[in-house]
């Protein structure tokens, strides 16, 4: 009688496995060597491992952990390892409404971030305030912080999350080594009041 | 014995007499209107007179009525008898050029943070409260954000951007 489950039976190639394996970035492979320019090996280990801190205030909060979850697991991108200590992680999500009272809260965790970090603004509360257009919200956490990405919807779903993820990716992977130390990311700092 | 409404009145009335300006009955819940610097002397009645037994302070709010010239604000207490399960609302109001009430705090500790946040939206004077802060707003307002004294939308805003959000 046939075994009824037939995992390993037959060697199948990683592909066939449904598993995607990193392209290698753009240079020039000879026997024994490859040679690509830092940044792009920089930014693929950065896009591929991103450490996501959660700052989760409402029912955008309820979508990431859907989006956590096995499945739409966003695991797969390599953003599987979620921090709970700004000073471990490198993606700032900001899901639901942040009052004006949270402002300084969140302003201070972005700022305990350990550079390159990078911001996303899950839902319409956190990218403009949504539909709370009243005296206690604060409008948009652009107000506070500098955002890189938002993902629209009120809430958005698990594969916005993840569209907005796979945008941040995106930035990860072609940011320049130098950007960080540049004057205008400076004069974005500063005019944002950080030093 | 439970207390009845006519018995919490009579007891009132025959001890502060004019000092309690009206009385109202909506929804079985009976509700006194009180000359506004007597508030604290008609809750320390109800709180320590044995046969009343007010002991137990549910909620302070605040009401802006922007028509009723010289009582614009209104302080509202509920205070409740746990032991016969009867409940007493007692309203007193002030002017809003100088809205000072005399603090329960004395009286009930959970008055504390109440009167904080009836001063944060209404901006209410608790004479003789310890600690008279902000406690839900963020301490940079200087207004108080629930009296009706705003228009519903400002249009000079600009903390919303037309071009984004089709203001």
């Amino acid at each position: 009688m046939a075994r009824p489950v037939r995992f390993n039976l037959i060697e199948k190639s990683s592909a066939d496995r449904g598993i995607n394996q990193v392209q290698l970035p753009e240079g020039h492979m000879g026997e024994g060597f490859f040679a690509t320019s830092l940044d792009k090996v920089v930014g693929l280990a950065r896009k591929n491992s991103m450490w996501p801190l959660p700052f989760a205030t409402s029912c955008c909060g309820i979508e990431f952990m859907a989006t956590m979850g096995s499945h739409y697991d966003l695991s797969r991108f390599g953003s599987e390892r979620v921090g709970f200590s700004p000073r471990q992680c490198d993606l700032l999500m900001v899901m639901g409404t942040i009052a004006k009272k949270m402002g300084p809260v969140l302003r201070q965790v972005y700022l305990q971030m350990a550079e390159p970090r990078w911001v996303i603004a899950v839902g319409a509360c956190a990218s403009s305030g949504g539909i709370f257009d009243t005296y206690s919200v604060l409008q948009g956490i652009d107000q506070i912080i500098p955002v890189d990405v938002y993902v629209p919807g009120c809430p958005p779903r698990p594969e916005a999350i993840i569209d907005g993820v796979l945008k941040i990716q995106d930035l990860v992977q072609d940011e320049s080594l130098r950007r960080r130390n540049g004057d205008q990311y400076k004069a974005l700092l500063e005019g944002y009041g950080i030093q | 014995m439970s207390i009845t409404h006519d018995f919490i009145q009579e007891k009132l009335n025959n001890q502060f007499g004019d000092k309690i300006l009206s009385w109202e009955e909506s929804y079985g819940m009976l509700s006194a209107t009180v000359q506004h610097d007597h508030n604290l002397k008609v809750l320390t009645f109800l709180h320590d007179e044995p046969s009343l037994g007010f002991q137990f302070l549910t909620d302070i709010t605040g009401v802006h009525y922007p028509d009723k010239k010289g009582e614009e604000i209104a302080v509202v207490y509920h205070v409740h008898n746990l032991k016969e399960n009867v409940r007493l609302r007692l309203k007193i109001f002030v002017p809003i050029e100088k809205p000072d009430v005399f603090t329960a705090t004395g009286l009930f500790s959970g008055a504390n943070w109440m009167e904080r946040e009836t001063y944060d939206f209404f901006g209410v004077n608790f004479i003789g409260h310890p600690d008279l802060r902000r406690v839900l707003n963020v301490d940079e307002m200087d207004y108080f954000p629930l009296r009706k004294e705003y228009p519903l939308e400002d249009q000079t805003r600009i903390d919303k951007d037309d071009e984004m959000f089709g203001r």
